[in-house]
């Protein structure tokens, strides 16, 4: 029972992988060399649909998308790179037709802003806890007591060792008053 | 120093708010794409004539012959082709440019009929039955329109339905400039 259950699970997580790359790629657009259909395949995952615009031409069952599929395996047949292929469509559609924005200039901010903010609150932090630190050892040790001090400190210890009650100061607050 | 800080939640809100100004304009418009063909030069082609019409086709050099054109994808299946139509026919009229067609993935009789029916202002119309000149000219679907100069250069990629706004705005300026 259990293994049949097992079978049975085994089987729809074969099938849905099978369902999983599949894409909207049709069987007549597949080419005949695999190395080739690979090659179309990996370009096409990051070439946007200018119709759906959030999907990619793999996914997209867009008339526009398949004419942009074939295109690109026609491409690839005709000995273009993958570069060449890329650099061709975004002649016709600009950089958004790709899903992963070039690197340039114009979109260095986009790359590397989010490093560059990361960056400036590590700083920022590491500034922050440093002057605490320092300025931390300076205060929280409270300046040694003076002579004077000293004196008075031993005699109230004095005082409380003999078990009296200690002699009362005038600058001590009293408990009545602590609110 | 410290007094600077408490201006930061000011600062943040300035941004925070700016950005919403701009992203919450109605004249935006999220879905427009920069177009990458407006500078450069039409891409070398050559389109037969709606097969049975007697409208001649075209290719890019009648496009380079020193006069501004407007290239206005269409088709008989698009409504919103539909609803610029009769614009298109203003123009056409009014003599200020050449208006040129170009059919894009429709059947000859259907776009035949769609002719006989609204009107034809087009010089000339070529038929891009398997839409492959339309990717050349970096159309993402149907009504685009594009103005191009006495050159043979891309000047203006309208993409959607011309609406009146569009034509006094930018379109009809843009002509203006040109022809001088």
């Amino acid at each position: 029972m259990t293994a049949r259950l097992a079978g049975l699970c085994l089987l729809a997580v074969m099938a849905l992988w099978a369902a999983l790359p599949a894409g909207a790629v049709m069987p007549d657009e597949i080419l005949d060399d695999p190395a080739l259909e690979a090659r179309a395949r990996a370009l096409s995952q990051n070439i946007r649909c200018l119709v759906c615009q959030n999907e990619s031409i793999d996914s997209s069952n867009a008339d526009l998308a398949r004419d942009l599929r074939l295109l690109v395996r026609e491409r690839l047949l005709a000995g273009d790179s993958d570069r060449q292929v890329q650099d061709y469509l975004v002649a016709r559609y600009g950089d958004f037709v790709l899903l992963t924005p070039p690197m340039r200039p114009a979109t260095y901010l986009l790359w590397f802003g989010p490093f560059a903010l990361l960056l400036a609150g590590a700083g920022a932090l590491l500034l922050l806890v440093r002057r605490q630190r320092r300025s931390g050892s300076a205060e929280a040790g409270p300046a040694p007591l003076s002579t004077a001090e000293r004196a008075r400190l031993d005699r109230l210890l004095d005082a409380a060792e003999e078990g009296g009650k200690p002699p009362a100061s005038p600058s001590s607050p009293g408990p009545s008053k602590g609110a | 120093m410290k007094r600077l800080l408490y201006f930061l939640p000011v600062l943040v809100f300035a941004v925070v708010a700016g950005y919403f100004v701009w992203g919450l304009n109605p004249e935006r418009n999220p879905r427009e794409v920069p177009s990458a063909r407006v500078g450069t030069a039409v891409t070398p082609f050559e389109l037969p004539p709606i097969d049975g019409s007697s409208v001649p086709g075209l290719s890019s050099a009648d496009l380079a012959d020193g006069e501004v054109t407007l290239v206005n994808f269409f088709a008989s299946w698009c409504l919103p082709c539909r609803a610029e139509h009769p614009l298109l026919m203003r123009l056409a009229a009014g003599g200020k440019l050449r208006l040129i067609g170009i059919n894009y993935k429709d059947e000859a009789a259907d776009a035949s009929q769609w002719l006989a029916e609204l009107g034809n202002p087009y010089d000339r119309i070529g038929a891009d039955r398997d839409g492959r000149i339309g990717i050349d000219w970096g159309v993402s679907g149907v009504p685009e329109t594009f103005i191009v100069d006495g050159q043979g250069t891309i000047r203006h990629q309208q993409i959607g339905p011309i609406m009146p706004r569009d034509l006094e705005d930018e379109i009809l300026p843009l002509v203006e400039e040109l022809g001088r």
